[in-house]
């Protein structure tokens, strides 16, 4: 989702988006509906608040990266899209389905929607790359020459096509973190979930898994939650997108003069609340002190 | 948590997995492969030590007991003995003790690593109940095998019996399994097997519950390990007292 760079005398980011909103819900009334919606969502663990009045949008296409410090609720919120946690109060859409008070029976299709990479990626040990791949599949009961040809295609996506038949043990943390990516992309989810993939990931390695979330976002029209504590990730997810050149291979362009990303934005948790909703350039240039000292990290 | 609180807390957790699993072996899907798999796991993997097992415990009852008989001039009964011991008590109790130590441990250390490394949430995430795909196969091949492993180690706890009387005492062995299947009746047997199935939905139950409730990291799978392995064989004996007492008034095989 781009869209044309204002000038400088062109209305606030918030005013194009509202415009962009009622133009997509002219064209496509299916896509202003929220992929995800939090509306007022507390959760303790043991009197001990976790999240205090969380309330936000994921908008079809859109990223939204959550930032936070560690231990601050941010995976929380994943879970509870999954329906792995249930909140205290509040409710939770996922797709315009309010999910809030789903047993576990009732969440299965809604997670055949989702798509959930791990922050250690969570990789069966006793299966071999195919098959942790191919499991959602496989539950499915759909055909293995089928199953084959989706396995390869994700394998493919995430550059790990010569992995296909090793354990999970001979794999890398980054191989591990790309396995899981392809696990969860498999059977084409609309919404993918990224728990802290680059927690513990060399920069190079990093990039690559940001990149993926990218291609994710710019070519195959995926919302998705990137929880994430470091800077380098919103840099990279904020500034920049995936585009196809003309012989068929995607490149990364940095927005600009001529483009200006839209479909990402960034929220700030502190204390289980939410101190910041916005684009990366109005969170880098917030007064907030506890969000400068985040960005600056002293 | 005060300790009868947590007591009746973990009671209830038990018991809503047990009926978790009971409740969803009429929905689909249904785990057929992954249950042959656990059967010869819990099976066929524990038949060993379970014969071992059976054969020495005959053995030394017979070393224990055969004297003192002989001292009361009822030697021939020996036969009898060992196998009412054998068939109502010992080849049940040590039998689920053994697998207790054996696939309880494996159990619970296995979920336990799954939890902690996130692969439960990740099985959940793909659409996967857990329950259905890890508990249950676990807890009816337990239910299962349990009777026949107990059946395994009463009869070679009797050969183990047999062979010490023969070559120890130097008894007639005719004489002794004369005496064995004159003293064991059908309700000995009944009530010998139907201890098993109740000591595999404890073993299965505390060993499940404690491997997915670990917290704590590595740390934490092996406190649950420990406590698996120790609830469940505390629980067999406490069990199998309440159980004796049940199949004695039901049954009536309280006499010799």
């Amino acid at each position: 989702m781009l869209s044309e760079q204002p000038d400088e005398t062109s209305a606030p980011i918030e005013e194009n988006l509202e415009q962009f909103d009622l133009e997509v819900a002219i064209d496509e009334p299916d896509r202003i509906v929220p992929a995800i919606e939090f509306r007022d969502v507390f959760l303790s663990f043991d009197d001990t608040p976790i999240l205090n009045g969380i309330s936000f949008t994921v908008r079809r296409g859109e990223t939204k990266v959550i930032l936070g410090r560690s231990g601050g609720g941010k995976s929380t919120i994943v879970r509870l899209v999954l329906g792995l946690l249930k909140p205290d109060s509040g409710q939770i859409f996922v797709d315009g389905e309010d999910i809030t008070k789903y047993d576990e029976h009732s969440m299965m299709p809604v997670r055949q929607k989702i798509g959930m990479v791990f922050q250690e990626g969570a990789l069966f040990d006793s299966l071999s790359v195919y098959e942790n791949v191919a499991y959602r599949l496989e539950e499915q009961s759909v055909a293995e020459d089928e199953i084959d040809l989706e396995v390869r295609r994700m394998l493919q996506f995430v550059d790990l096509e010569e992995a296909i038949d090793k354990m999970p043990i001979e794999l890398s943390g980054g191989m591990r973190r790309r396995v899981g990516i392809a696990r969860a992309l498999i059977g084409d989810p609309q919404i993918v979930l990224f728990d802290e993939p680059t927690a513990g990931l060399d920069p190079p390695t990093a990039r690559t898994i940001c990149e993926l979330a990218i291609k994710l976002r710019d070519l195959q029209d995926v919302s998705s939650i990137f929880v994430t504590h470091e800077m380098n990730n919103v840099g990279y997810l904020s500034s920049e997108y995936a585009i196809v050149d003309e012989n068929g291979q995607v490149i990364f362009e940095k927005e600009g003069q001529k483009l200006c990303l839209i479909n990402t934005e960034v929220i700030m948790l502190r204390d289980g609340k939410i101190i910041f909703n916005g684009s990366d350039e109005q969170l880098r240039s917030s007064p907030d002190e506890y969000i400068q000292k985040f960005i600056r990290g002293k | 948590m005060n300790p009868l609180k947590k007591f009746l807390f973990e009671l209830q957790e038990i018991s809503l997995l047990l009926w978790s699993v009971f409740s969803g072996l009429f929905r689909k899907p249904r785990y057929i492969s992954e249950l042959i798999r656990q059967m010869d796991i819990i099976g066929v993997g524990s038949l060993p030590i379970v014969l071992l097992t059976g054969f020495f415990t005959g053995g030394v009852l017979v070393l224990q007991t055969f004297p003192t008989l002989q001292y009361y001039g009822i030697h021939n009964e020996a036969g009898k003995s060992v196998a009412i011991s054998l068939i109502r008590e010992l080849g049940p109790v040590l039998t689920a003790l053994m697998v207790s130590g054996r696939i309880g441990s494996a159990i619970s250390a296995e979920l336990g690593s799954m939890v902690v490394s996130q692969q439960i949430d990740a099985m959940r995430a793909l659409g996967t109940d857990p329950y259905k795909k890890l508990v249950a196969p676990r807890i009816i091949a337990l239910i299962v095998m349990l009777p026949l492993l107990t059946a395994a180690a009463d009869i070679f706890g009797i050969v183990g019996a047999g062979t010490v009387i023969s070559y120890v005492f130097d008894q007639n062995y005719d004489v002794f399994i004369a005496s064995v299947r004159n003293g064991i009746t059908s309700n000995d047997l009944i009530g010998g097997l139907i201890k098993p199935f109740f000591f595999g939905l404890i073993i299965g139950g505390i060993a499940c519950h404690k491997g997915l409730t670990t917290s704590g990291g590595t740390v934490g799978v092996g406190r649950s390990t420990i406590n698996a392995v120790v609830l469940s064989s505390i629980w067999v004996i406490i069990f199998d007292f309440f159980l004796a007492k049940a199949i004695q008034s039901i049954l009536g095989v309280g006499i010799i």
